[in-house]
């Protein structure tokens, strides 16, 4: 599976894609909702598309839990199959 | 072959229906967001960007579910330029009449001039328009009605907690309705419907007084689950996703609305397909948002005759329901 490097850079993606924010400032230390402006709403849209991409199950109560950018990426490195 | 027993007559009706004529009504009372954020936590930014509303329509106390259905269902009628003398049947899609008893169709279509119509109403909450638009074209199909009044109408405002910032800011007031009638070339394609009742939890009645909803596992359901209806819809049609001018989803929330359209075009949806928004200024009506969007689209000309538009309706239930029309 993936390593956390390029989770991290997939996960840039697609919060550049749904949320319009640059890559550069998706780093592991950047909470979504104080540092990137992310609301609940597109929250869930980046948790689906990530669940695509990574092949892994975020539920809503997960979901809750990943306050930082490095939160996501330690999840979807644990889950992923 | 069962000897001595008659066998019973079936009727059969014509192959096709369309829509033969639109009408819709909203309350006059306009409430913008500035309005919203004098009773409760929450401002204009806020709710734009969540929701992707603007303003919506609130109906006085005096002004009922039964009264908006009536006007709208007249309207359609004057629409097509159809006697209520011609009607039979009228069916009346709503999840917020004030009692169980007694139903709005029946009432509404004696105040349309309807008489002695085969009436009764439709609880599939937002989807109920798609769904009642479905069982009013197989009615005709089968013989069992001539013309068929469909009215979604609601009065969320009785139902919503006007302190709730979560509600009271979506939810709103109106009625459209279609006339469906028979035709000669396919203007209702077959509806695509469904439920998944083991999500019922997301959205309710609390204590039987004041809608709740799971805002955020209802985004996600609508956001995934409801794309592949419409295109489940496009197929029964027998067209491709490249023949439809128009999407109109049920207006729940902008954002949804978009991200249904989203999923549609990478599916083979043409980027200049229209998609409907009436949300942003008349927020969401539950079963009316359809024909009301379907409606204002007509009147301004973003909406054509002869367009293929594709509905698709989703909501309590959890329901969904979805069909290719051609808009009359």
């Amino acid at each position: 599976m993936a390593d956390k490097e390029e989770i991290l850079s997939g996960l840039a993606e697609i919060v550049e894609e749904v949320a319009g924010v640059a890559q550069d400032d998706v780093s592991t230390e950047k909470s979504f909702v104080d540092d990137l402006d992310i609301d609940s709403l597109s929250m869930v849209e980046i948790a689906v598309q990530a669940e695509d991409k990574f092949g892994v199950k975020i539920p809503d109560d997960e979901l809750a839990n990943l306050k930082t950018v490095g939160d996501a990426v330690d999840y979807v490195a644990a889950n992923s199959k | 072959m069962t000897g001595d027993r008659p066998a019973l007559q079936l009727r059969q009706g014509p192959a096709a229906t369309r829509i033969l004529g639109v009408g819709s009504t909203q309350p006059d009372r306009v409430v913008t967001n500035d309005d919203l954020s004098e009773v409760m936590d929450t401002n204009d930014q806020w709710i734009r960007e969540r929701v992707g509303i603007i303003e919506r329509r609130f109906a006085d106390k005096d002004e009922l579910l039964v009264d908006m259905a009536v006007t709208a269902g007249a309207k359609a009628l004057a629409d097509a330029g159809t006697d209520p003398s011609e009607v039979d049947t009228v069916i009346v899609p709503n999840c917020t009449m004030p009692a169980p008893i007694p139903n709005a169709a029946g009432q509404v279509a004696d105040r349309i001039g309807i008489k002695a119509a085969g009436a009764f109403d439709l609880n599939a909450a937002c989807a109920g328009f798609c769904y009642g638009l479905g069982v009013a074209s197989d009615l005709i199909r089968a013989g069992s009605a001539g013309k068929v009044l469909v009215i979604g109408a609601e009065k969320l405002t009785d139902v919503v907690d006007p302190q709730d910032r979560s509600t009271a800011i979506i939810f709103a007031d109106g009625a459209g309705a279609a006339l469906v009638g028979p035709s000669e070339q396919p203007g209702i394609g077959p509806v695509a419907w469904g439920s998944a009742g083991d999500l019922v939890d997301m959205i309710y009645m609390r204590e039987h007084r004041y809608l709740f909803q799971e805002g955020q596992a209802v985004f996600r359901w609508a956001t995934t689950q409801i794309a592949p209806i419409a295109m489940r819809a496009v197929e029964l049609a027998g067209i491709q996703l490249s023949d439809v001018d128009v999407l109109i989803p049920h207006q729940a929330n902008l954002r949804i609305v978009e991200a249904i359209a989203k999923r549609l075009r990478a599916k083979g949806a043409r980027e200049d397909l229209v998609v409907a928004d009436d949300i942003r200024y008349s927020g969401n009506t539950s079963s009316a948002s359809i024909p009301i969007a379907l409606d204002h689209m007509r009147a301004a000309g973003t909406v054509k005759s002869g367009d293929v538009v594709l509905l698709v309706g989703f909501g309590a239930g959890l329901s969904y329901a979805g069909q290719v029309i051609v808009c009359p």
